[in-house]
């Protein structure tokens, strides 16, 4: 998981006075490749990061003489790829990386980074995400506003939060359309998401319910038909209708909670919310 | 290796970001390629990350330095907005002033590398060892 994955180490191309360049060729698939397996890469002049902190791995046509590294904070490793392909140096650096396994794009158990991302410009801190939310994505800062708490929870391309703000807010920069995908907000998007967030009055109460519902039907279902292939032929199609109205991936709707672990996540989730309103306005909460 | 940071002509240099892009399909593969390539003959220093997204879900120190630093700072990445939010996220607001976004969701190429280079795109040049 993300929290606990070592952050991918720095890598510094290093083509400055004592190394000679590479091919622009070279230089270009080097980085790309760095890139794509998770490095962040510098390639390095005088305008180029100055920081010093965290695990860096410098890479230089140095032809055998490696320059005297200044005392530094960081962990610094240097690779004198002089003569080396890009395949091979990608070798090199991977082979010089140590420590526990990190997140990378080609890894077995990649995490996509897929959670909201809250436009505060737009966001009026309703909370109303928080409480529709049942993995604990959603938190609250120390100023009683909105916070994307923990991304690592979110479910990988269930946009289905952005689908009940009021403000078209929630931003998923991987999703594929606007303005789910960070594009403008047009009047006509403020429009149709207002419709989509009335899903629960579409589907006849509230949303959770309706869950309940549907997953208290697919349960009775299955015990009188002994069948486990229709019952969840039949479940599924129950769940078409919510799926295709909040853009909820199937496999997220199949792997809801249990009716009372949903309730008990909602009402804690209210709770959150309602607490951070009141803060946030405690005259009204008085009222 | 030195850091020169301090000197006048840095100062007013930008620093140039880079986002791959490389946990989704999102931004056409012939756009970024082409905006790296471009980057890597223009002979300027850059900073490339894998993914703004991962980065900003770990909450990345770099993130706090990239927003910190004086220097103007211009980005190849996506929808400005949701750089912004990326940003946010990982408690390191960018500064409305000095910063440029620029999106190889939707902008060609071309029009990428001049904004972040500053200057017309030149074609990468075949090979300069």
């Amino acid at each position: 998981m993300i929290a606990t994955t070592p952050s991918p180490p720095r890598v510094v191309l290093y083509e400055g006075p004592g190394s000679d360049p590479l091919a622009t060729a070279d230089r270009t698939t080097l980085v790309g490749d760095l890139l794509d397996r998770g490095y962040r890469v510098t390639a390095a002049d005088a305008t180029a990061s100055s920081e010093t902190d965290g695990a860096c791995i410098v890479v230089g046509r140095f032809g055998g003489s490696p320059p005297q590294l200044a005392a530094t904070t960081a962990e610094v490793s240097l690779i004198d790829i002089t003569g080396l392909s890009p395949e091979a140096i990608l070798e090199r650096v991977e082979a010089t990386r140590t420590g526990e396994p990190m997140n990378r794009p080609d890894g077995p158990d990649t995490w996509k980074p897929w959670f909201p991302v809250i436009d505060t410009d737009r966001c009026t801190n309703c909370m109303q995400c928080l409480t529709f939310c049942l993995f604990d994505v959603y938190g609250v800062a120390s100023d009683h506003t909105l916070r994307v708490e923990n991304p690592a929870n979110c479910k990988v391309n269930c946009p289905a939060c952005s689908r009940v703000c009021p403000e078209v807010a929630i931003m998923f920069p991987k999703y594929h359309a606007g303005p789910i995908d960070g594009s403008p907000v047009r009047q006509q998007d403020v429009a149709a998401e207002k419709m989509k967030v009335d899903i629960s009055a579409l589907l006849g109460g509230d949303i959770y319910e309706k869950l309940r519902q549907r997953s208290e039907g697919a349960k009775a279902r299955f015990s009188k038909e002994r069948d486990a292939k229709q019952a969840l032929s039949e479940r599924r199609r129950c769940l078409t209708k919510l799926a295709d109205a909040a853009q909820i991936p199937r496999e997220v709707l199949d792997a809801l909670p249990t009716p009372e672990e949903i309730e008990r996540r909602t009402a804690a989730a209210a709770e959150k919310a309602a607490a951070a309103l009141a803060a946030r306005n405690p005259s009204a909460a008085g009222e | 290796m030195t850091d020169n940071s301090d000197t006048p002509t840095d100062q007013a240099t930008p620093r140039i970001l880079y986002c791959r892009c490389a946990y989704a399909q999102v931004v056409p593969p012939e756009v970024k390629q082409e905006v790296l390539a471009g980057l890597a003959a223009s002979g300027r220093g850059f900073e490339a990350v894998a993914d703004l997204c991962e980065m900003a879900a770990r909450r990345d120190p770099q993130l706090k330095s990239l927003a910190a630093d004086d220097r103007p700072l211009k980005i190849a990445a996506c929808w400005p907005r949701a750089v912004q939010g990326l940003f946010q996220l990982a408690d390191a607001a960018l500064p409305k002033a000095d910063v440029e976004i620029f999106n190889m969701r939707t902008e060609p190429a071309a029009d990428v590398l001049a904004g972040v280079l500053g200057e017309p795109a030149t074609a990468p040049e075949e090979d300069n060892a």
